[in-house]
């Protein structure tokens, strides 16, 4: 069963890639197959343009926008990866969008093609602190009221800067830095050690 | 009297609400008892899940995904395994696919349940809800025969479950399905034709279908606006082609309808778990590989092979290819959905998170705009929000 659906998305993804480069040219728009997906990648400036004639080309008609997410990658240069996922329900299709972009750029909003980007963007903005233009309401949704920082970055901490407790002097809750009796470790347990061949060997021995 | 001047009024609603299910705090603005506007504040039970994830390995972020939506935990788990199973490129065994597909429709039952009972009490119906949560404690007694743990399961594993079903659990779970149909007949003949449930739900919360398109509505949302969407269908993963069943569908899109398509789709599922009962075949539950399961305790009592092994599984943990998939389940909820970015080492680079009742929250302005204030609940009610996945 899997196979007869791979091949069919499989070519659909080929006739989506064969539109999108005829009509906004190879350069500007590349297109990727990897893992049964179809991945586009664009540049910011064309994002609105590509986006709305997913959403309304009548061979398309991805109508959903079901998520949105960001991506640190702190080694690259444009260091942020903006991930749009899109579902079309007349094609049974999903296709990601990509777009990268540096620590002071800012993203165009998408609010005006899908309603539902609001609270998305207003996360990426929350735990990313990538802005978009055009917003109408960028506020952090997920952190607390008052939150400093941007905690999906990769340079955020795990235990983060600040914890909430209760001062038993002052009867109220406050907000105190973390002081941790030690510093927070990030094991690496890989090792070159090349797996099991146990039970094969258990085999030989009891031939023996 | 024409200078006196009216002035809306802001109503905080929650976060320690009765009807807000959870920690859920509405900012409304209010002309007179009219809905002018809604603000959800969520947050309130932000974990920082996805970053916790970024710091354990594979098998050691799958109790996170049970405690999202924690109504349904077991489809989370399922979103989070074929992730990595995609990039794995594991061919799961069968048996491991039908006992998914059982403990999948069993929490469809569970959050069905729940989501029907609460509805019914948040609009004044106390009878209802007695009467599913003896359902549901039926049902999470299944989930600790398999698990040991009545809610949090953790039982679904990269390649598999985690153990075979215990001896007689088919038989217990046929004697439950044998009852329950009279226990689904039951609940509608207390609410289904309800005057009182009936004026509190029809025409309230309309969602035309392509407001559900465009605000990103899945599940239940989405079929009641009379779109026949369901990824189990179009998109099947585990063995659900090979299932027999229907998906309904609303007409109006109003809260009564979708309650009407959750009690078919309880029904459904348990048409799905007689196929799978009748159906399951003999079997591993998890792929035979070692990088993925432990060594027999015997094995690692001859064996130092085998010791390594398991101190290797459970602090190394498997490695990953590189790599970056999206896959999505139907959650009960909706489509829930994992898109996981692998660096190639043995935990998650980035795991982002897509829960159905994110959106589905976004959608309550438009919902309530004009409506009463007593409507607001069972719009919140239709929603099926649990706060454990919105704010992750």
């Amino acid at each position: 069963m899997v196979k007869i659906y791979q091949e069919e998305y499989k070519k659909r993804h080929l006739d989506i890639q064969k539109k999108l480069t005829d009509r906004f040219g190879g350069r500007s728009v590349q297109t990727l197959y990897e893992n049964d997906e179809l991945v586009i990648i664009l540049s910011k400036a064309i994002l609105l343009k590509v986006l709305s004639f997913l959403k309304d080309d009548k061979d398309f008609q991805f109508k959903q926008l079901i998520d949105i997410c960001g991506v640190d990658y702190p080694d690259r240069l444009d260091r942020f990866e903006i991930v749009y996922h899109l579902l079309s329900i007349s094609l049974n299709q999903r296709v990601r969008v990509k777009l990268s972009v540096n620590d002071e750029e800012t993203v165009p909003s998408i609010v005006t093609i899908y309603d539902a980007a609001n609270w998305y963007e207003r996360e990426v903005w929350d735990l990313f602190g990538i802005i978009f233009t055009d917003h109408p309401d960028l506020r952090r949704i997920l952190t607390d009221y008052g939150f400093e920082g941007h905690p999906l970055r990769k340079d955020f901490p795990l235990s983060g800067f600040i914890q909430v407790k209760y001062d038993d002097s002052e009867k109220k809750v406050v907000n105190e830095k973390v002081s941790l009796v030690q510093d927070f470790r990030k094991f690496d347990f890989e090792s070159p050690w090349e797996g099991p061949d146990y039970n094969e060997k258990d085999k030989n021995m009891e031939n023996k | 009297m024409s200078d006196v001047e009216l002035k809306n009024m802001t109503l905080n609603f929650g976060p320690q609400h009765p009807a807000a299910h959870g920690v859920l705090r509405l900012v409304l603005e209010m002309d007179g008892e009219v809905v002018e506007r809604t603000d959800p504040h969520i947050g309130l039970l932000h974990r920082g899940t996805e970053k916790l994830i970024e710091h354990k390995t594979y098998m050691q972020a799958i109790p996170y995904f049970d405690r999202l939506d924690y109504v349904s935990p077991m489809c989370q788990e399922h979103a989070f395994v074929l992730s990595a199973e995609k990039l794995l490129q594991l061919d799961v065994p069968k048996r491991a696919l039908y006992i998914r597909v059982l403990f999948d429709e069993i929490t469809r039952i569970l959050n069905h349940s729940l989501q029907i009972a609460a509805q019914g009490l948040d609009l004044g119906a106390t009878t209802p809800f007695l009467w599913l949560f003896e359902e549901r404690e039926k049902l999470m007694g299944f989930y600790e025969q398999v698990s040991g743990s009545r809610l949090h399961a953790a039982y679904y594993r990269v390649g598999g479950v985690h153990q075979d079903l215990p001896l007689n659990l088919i038989e217990e779970i046929e004697e439950w399905l044998a009852g329950f149909g009279k226990i689904v007949d039951d609940i509608e003949t207390l609410l289904s034709d309800n005057r009182i449930f009936k004026q509190r739900t029809v025409d309230v919360g309309v969602v035309s279908p392509e407001q559900a398109l465009s605000w990103g509505f899945s599940g239940p949302m989405l079929r009641g606006s009379g779109i026949a969407w369901d990824l189990r269908k179009s998109q099947p993963y585990a063995v659900y082609d090979q299932m027999d069943f229907d998906i309904p569908v609303g007409k109006n899109g109003d809260c009564y309808d979708r309650y009407l398509l959750r009690v078919e789709e309880m029904k459904q599922s348990s048409k799905i778990i007689r196929q799978v009962l009748d159906n399951m075949p003999e079997g591993d539950v998890i792929v035979q590989d070692s990088r993925l399961y432990p060594p027999k305790r015997d094995d690692m009592k001859e064996s130092m092979e085998a010791l390594i092994n398991h101190f290797k599984l459970f602090t190394e943990g498997v490695r990953v290819p590189a790599g970056e998939v999206y896959t999505a389940v139907e959650a009960p909820k909706g489509e829930f959905g994992v898109f996981l970015v692998s660096d190639g080492t043995s935990k998650p680079y980035r795991c982002k998170i897509r829960a159905p009742g994110f959106p589905h929250l976004q959608g309550l302005d438009f919902m309530t705009k004009g409506h009463m204030l007593a409507d607001l609940v069972a719009c919140i009610a239709t929603l099926d929000v649990v706060f454990g996945e919105i704010d992750r």
